[in-house]
């Protein structure tokens, strides 16, 4: 429903998106993830028809942009980023309002005004000017406004920025909903978000898409290597030479000792060989006191310092690198 | 049609909403009939020409008022992101912003018609002289609107729309007045005589309604709200 082809688009100098190129159908919720001023929101201007690339195309609901943007925009429903609202309407009135320029027929706009104020919860506030709303009920006004025209295509920047945590996870679960029949793309800042109820991420950095897929096919692409972290109370020199010996184990290094424990971090790069079974199994023939046996996992969080930490020459994320810099120096 | 007409509603109500339209109307009204007042009791004939004759004065500083926030408000807001956003042409909505200031322009119109029925009541006004003022006042208020509108849509500030509109109106307005004529260069003259606010206007007010007058300010006003439409568009220029 969305195509998307090495769409370019500057701010004078300054390159906001640069050749991003992907897909989406219905069905999909797709998160879309970036450090500030990566180019989200721009992308998601030029999808609405609010501003125009430099180069590139894209296609909405079937529809260029370019060529058809009254037809595209019909197909959308768009929030932008902090829900720009008249300040000075009714509620209900705005919800009217916007019910007539979507042209929904007469007939239907009483029911599609009762459908949208139930579904992102307005009925306390619809005698209120948008005015008087707090920040979280303008944003699902604002939502209301993108869902009221029932488009298969919503669109939504940063759509739970502003709520308490309540209403965040009643956002959420809207949005799941949503996008078991259409399609919704949004951005957030907040990663359990996207891990939560997305089922394909992009991380754009620096203009560029950077990654594109499931949780699990970004966290492979990350993961490289097994890590396991061991600790053993014993003689770092003994148990050093003896976990070196193992099989499949590619890099054995040696993080800290601290009163008679030893820290280490190790690691196998051997497809499907199970590290922290091998070291437990080590540990027990060898007689080692294990303190502590800990598969490092990856998280979004990982995925998204990886993908977003500048240069991508290193395969490791910047936190990582740390890390490890600081068990060289011992 | 209907998108303009939603456009229309919504700004029109938005005046009346706010206390925009109130002051407006108040003090248009009150400071037009103290000005008209003050010098007819002077003179003392029953005859409006006075009252018409400030209109362009009076205008300079009012319309540039109501039509200031119509985008500068919306870009400030970021409003005007989902405005464009809906299925709406731009054109639509410059037309539509557009309409519900001259509708409040009307309705203002509409309250000061107490003047020419006390005048009625005083005397016996010629009342063609009348209709063409009102008929010169409303175009030449359109202009005004128009002119504004455009100025509006090219800050998000309101007090620079609300200037940069007043110094193109006057700008317009004063290029026809015989002052600055005078001093213009020959090959100038008519392109200035012609495209003065004032001198159509005055034409009007003298009763006769000349077709040239009224093409004159219906293509100011579509000349202005093209360039409108043209700078909201601008925003998706490559």
């Amino acid at each position: 429903m969305i195509e998307v082809r090495e769409l370019t688009k500057s701010y004078g100098p300054t390159l906001a998106v640069n050749q991003v190129s992907f897909d989406a159908r219905a069905g999909e919720v797709v998160g879309f993830i970036g450090p500030n001023g990566a180019g989200k929101t721009t992308t998601m201007r030029i999808l609405t028809c609010y501003l125009t690339a430099d180069a590139g195309s894209a296609t909405v609901a079937g529809y260029d942009v370019l060529e058809h943007a009254i037809d595209v925009r019909k197909n959308v429903g768009y929030l932008p980023e902090s829900a720009p609202l008249y300040v000075d309407m009714g509620v209900v009135e705005y919800l009217k309002f916007m019910a007539e320029v979507r042209e929904i027929p007469k007939s239907q706009r009483k029911e599609r005004l009762r459908a949208v104020i139930d579904i992102c919860g307005l009925e306390g506030v619809i005698q209120k000017d948008i005015g008087e709303l707090s920040k979280g009920y303008r944003q699902r006004v604002g939502l209301a406004q993108s869902l009221i025209h029932d488009p298969p295509i919503l669109i939504l920047d940063e759509p739970t920025s502003g709520l308490d945590p309540s209403q965040t996870i009643e956002i959420r679960n809207l949005i799941k909903e949503i996008g078991k029949e259409k399609l919704v793309l949004f951005s957030t800042h907040i990663l359990p978000e996207v891990a939560a109820t997305c089922t394909r991420i992009l991380i754009i950095h620096q203009g560029e898409l950077v990654a594109n897929g499931t949780l699990e096919e970004l966290i492979s692409q990350v993961q490289s290597e097994d890590k396991v972290h061991i600790t053993i109370r014993g003689t770092e020199e003994a148990i050093t030479t003896k976990l070196k010996e193992l099989d499949g184990i590619t890099g054995v290094v040696h993080v800290k000792t601290d009163d008679g424990v030893v820290w280490y971090e190790v690691t196998t790069a051997q497809e499907g060989y199970d590290a922290a079974g091998g070291l437990f199994n080590a540990a027990v023939q060898n007689g080692w006191n294990l303190v502590e046996l800990q598969q490092e996992s990856v998280d979004l969080e990982d995925v998204f310092l990886h993908f977003t930490s500048g240069q991508s020459s290193g395969n490791t994320p910047a936190t990582k690198l740390s890390r490890e810099d600081i068990s060289t120096e011992e | 049609m209907q998108n303009i007409n939603a456009i229309f509603k919504k700004e029109f109500r938005s005046y009346f909403n706010s206390p925009i339209a109130y002051i407006f109307i108040t003090f248009f009204l009150a400071i037009s009939s103290w000005l008209f007042f003050r010098a007819f009791f002077l003179v003392g004939q029953a005859e409006m020409r006075g009252f018409f004759g400030l209109m362009p004065w009076i205008f300079l500083f009012f319309i540039p008022a109501v039509t200031m926030k119509l985008w500068a408000e919306e870009k400030k807001l970021g409003t005007a992101e989902i405005l464009m956003t809906l299925p709406i042409r731009d054109y639509e909505v410059v037309l539509g912003k557009f309409l519900a200031s001259f509708g409040l322009l009307v309705i203002t119109a509409l309250f000061s018609l107490g003047l020419p029925f006390s005048m009625i009541y005083l005397g016996d006004p010629d009342g063609g002289t009348i209709v063409c003022g009102y008929l010169g006042l409303l175009l030449m208020g359109g202009a005004y609107l128009a002119i504004g509108l455009f100025a509006s849509t090219l800050t998000e500030n309101q007090i620079i729309a609300f200037i940069l509109g007043i110094s193109v109106c006057f700008v317009f307005l004063i290029i026809g007045e015989d002052f600055v004529l005078f001093s213009t260069p020959d090959w100038l003259f008519p392109i200035f005589s012609y495209l003065g606010l004032g001198s159509h206007y005055s034409s009007i007010l003298r009763g006769v309604i000349d077709s040239r007058d009224i093409i004159y300010y219906l293509s100011i006003i579509g000349f202005f709200l093209y360039l409108s439409t043209l700078s909201v568009e601008s925003r998706k220029w490559r």
